[in-house]
């Protein structure tokens, strides 16, 4: 990508949604959450990634939507899909199998190891802000062959500890996940609004290795709950492209008056 | 045999106070309609079970129908929180609920282990994470193999499951297509079942060899309810109104708001209400 190639000016989420879809390959087979990461999957899908298979937990598989579903399970998705399965049979047979190599979680709360809280905050018994729970986090952080993670940066969610550890990301870092039993790579990626993690290749601790354009150090230690390392070579990363910014906002486009249409 | 009833006689045959009761669908085929007849029926000390209370629980838990609550994910999709179940968790509004927390994939495996007839699901789960310090219903079995520590969960086996679907034949013969989500093994896991459906017909029409029809001896009643899927949807017959789950979010954020559209729009309303959602939000032929 050159300079001649952005000319139009992007938000900060656009950003994180442009660099979370560049991500992905069309020989990826990826289990896509909810909101940001389905975005980006599309996204891919759109530019750069024509023949990636796109998985929802609703059991749709392969699936294409020229629109993005507001839940996991919209019509859509079932409609452009190669075949729909059970719930269970997704769970089963093409999660826990072991046949997809690429899991995309949106985030709540995450820790340095990008552990996940999507439960609580405050005690579990008497929360004080109760969140949706698991869903199907907790095995597709296990299950999938890597995943990636992509949520705007805050000290609210980019936190020391976790409240609850909903989703086992990098457990306490090091070899905790095989020490579990677990055979997959975990979060090999944290997309954020302001720069790139990845984790350090001995102690598993998520590193900036790639900064937004406009974007400083102090900038990102302030939007981090704790004390954040920057890899040994830190990369500048590329700005959207004119045409991913308009295949994006040509899809958002189509998407909000697909959901604006039944009012 | 099924027996053809309305929704109303349906709702009192079949669910009682202190049932264990899964209305099910997921994001598809949710029987909002069914849930609405309990809500008027006044069922109460219900153990409600379903892998994602969205509106259709927002609404049971804040009529105060239910005690207890298992579930795995508890929102409203891509929009935000349950008011509703946040106000019924954190302040006991309008009753205390207790919960049962699980992940997806131990529902689903549940489901399927109750459909089976089997007393626990197995899976590899529930690794590193605090949900089993919490839920002293998730434990380990060993592979008796290999010595593989897997998770294990009680199998799911409601005393009533309500689904929607989109049609049954006059033998009370029940055809689903589209998202499946837990339909089928809620059915056969349950004690009773009760479907509603979009249409009754001659015959379910021209179908691949492996649709997934309940036979008529799996369910004990069928409702006649048009529409009953709205918000959800029915595949084939209407979308989903994602407008209506995004004014969700103000309708329940407070107390005073959610007990008037309750009341104007389920205690005084009736399933024949749902039908011109259905007219609305049609899918073209």
């Amino acid at each position: 990508m050159t300079s001649a190639d952005t000319t139009l000016a992007y938000t900060a989420t656009e950003m994180m949604t442009v660099v979370s879809a560049r991500a992905l390959t069309s020989a990826d087979v990826c289990f896509v959450g909810i909101g940001l990461p389905s975005a980006a999957c599309n996204l891919a899908r759109l530019t750069h990634a024509p023949d990636i298979t796109l998985i929802y937990e609703s059991g749709t598989i392969a699936t294409r939507p020229s629109v993005l579903p507001l839940s996991i399970g919209d019509g859509e998705l079932c409609d452009t899909a190669l075949t729909t399965v059970s719930v269970p049979e997704m769970f089963r047979y093409w999660l826990q199998g072991g046949r997809i190599t690429v899991g995309f979680l949106p985030g709540a709360q995450i820790d340095r190891f990008a552990n996940l809280n999507t439960t609580v905050i405050g005690p579990y018994d008497r929360p004080i802000t109760r969140l949706p729970g698991s869903g199907g986090a907790p095995e597709i952080m296990t299950h999938c062959g890597e995943i990636f993670v992509t949520m705007p940066q805050s000290r609210r969610s980019f936190v020391d500890k976790l409240d609850f550890v909903t989703t086992f990301g990098h457990g306490q870092g090091g070899d905790h996940r095989a020490r579990l039993g677990i055979r997959t790579k975990g979060p090999t990626r944290l997309i954020t609004d302001l720069c790139v993690f990845e984790p350090d290749p001995e102690t598993k601790e998520m590193t900036v290795t790639s900064i937004h354009p406009g974007i400083d150090r102090d900038q990102i230690r302030d939007a981090t709950g704790w004390p954040v390392r920057f890899a040994e070579r830190v990369a500048e990363t590329a700005p959207p492209t004119d045409v991913e910014l308009e295949t994006l906002r040509d899809l958002h486009a189509r998407t909000r008056r697909a959901h604006a249409a039944d009012t | 045999m099924a027996q053809f009833m309305s929704l109303g006689d349906a709702v009192a045959a079949l669910v009682r106070d202190g049932d264990t009761v899964a209305v099910e669908g997921f994001t598809h085929l949710i029987p909002h309609a069914a849930a609405h007849e309990v809500i008027r029926q006044g069922r109460r000390d219900l153990t409600l079970v379903r892998m994602t209370p969205d509106i259709v629980y927002d609404q049971m838990i804040g009529m105060g129908c239910a005690a207890k609550l298992v579930f795995s994910w508890g929102g409203n999709p891509g929009v935000g929180s349950l008011h509703r179940f946040r106000d019924a968790v954190q302040n006991g509004w309008p009753r205390p609920l207790a919960i049962e927390e699980h992940a997806h994939a131990a529902m689903a495996n549940a489901y399927a282990a109750g459909a089976a007839g089997l007393p626990f699901a197995m899976f590899r789960g529930y690794l590193g994470v605090d949900l089993p310090a919490v839920n002293p219903n998730i434990r380990r079995v060993t592979c008796p193999f290999t010595g593989e520590a897997l998770a294990a969960v009680p199998a799911l086996r409601p005393d009533v499951a309500i689904v929607h679907a989109l049609k049954a034949d006059r033998a009370g013969n029940v055809l689903i297509e589209g998202i499946l989500g837990v339909q089928k093994e809620v059915v056969l896991a349950a004690s009773r079942a009760l479907v509603t459906v979009e249409e009754i017909v001659d015959d379910l029409g021209p179908r691949s060899p492996n649709a997934v029809v309940l036979p008529g001896w799996t369910i004990a009643a069928i409702a006649l309810v048009p529409g009953g899927a709205h918000p959800s949807y029915a595949h084939g017959y209407y979308r989903r109104d994602n407008a209506f789950y995004l004014g969700w979010d103000d309708i329940a954020r407070d107390r005073a708001s959610f007990t008037a559209w309750m009341k104007t729009n389920v205690l005084e309303a009736g399933p024949d209400a749902f039908a011109a959602h259905r007219r609305r939000l049609a899918v073209a032929a």
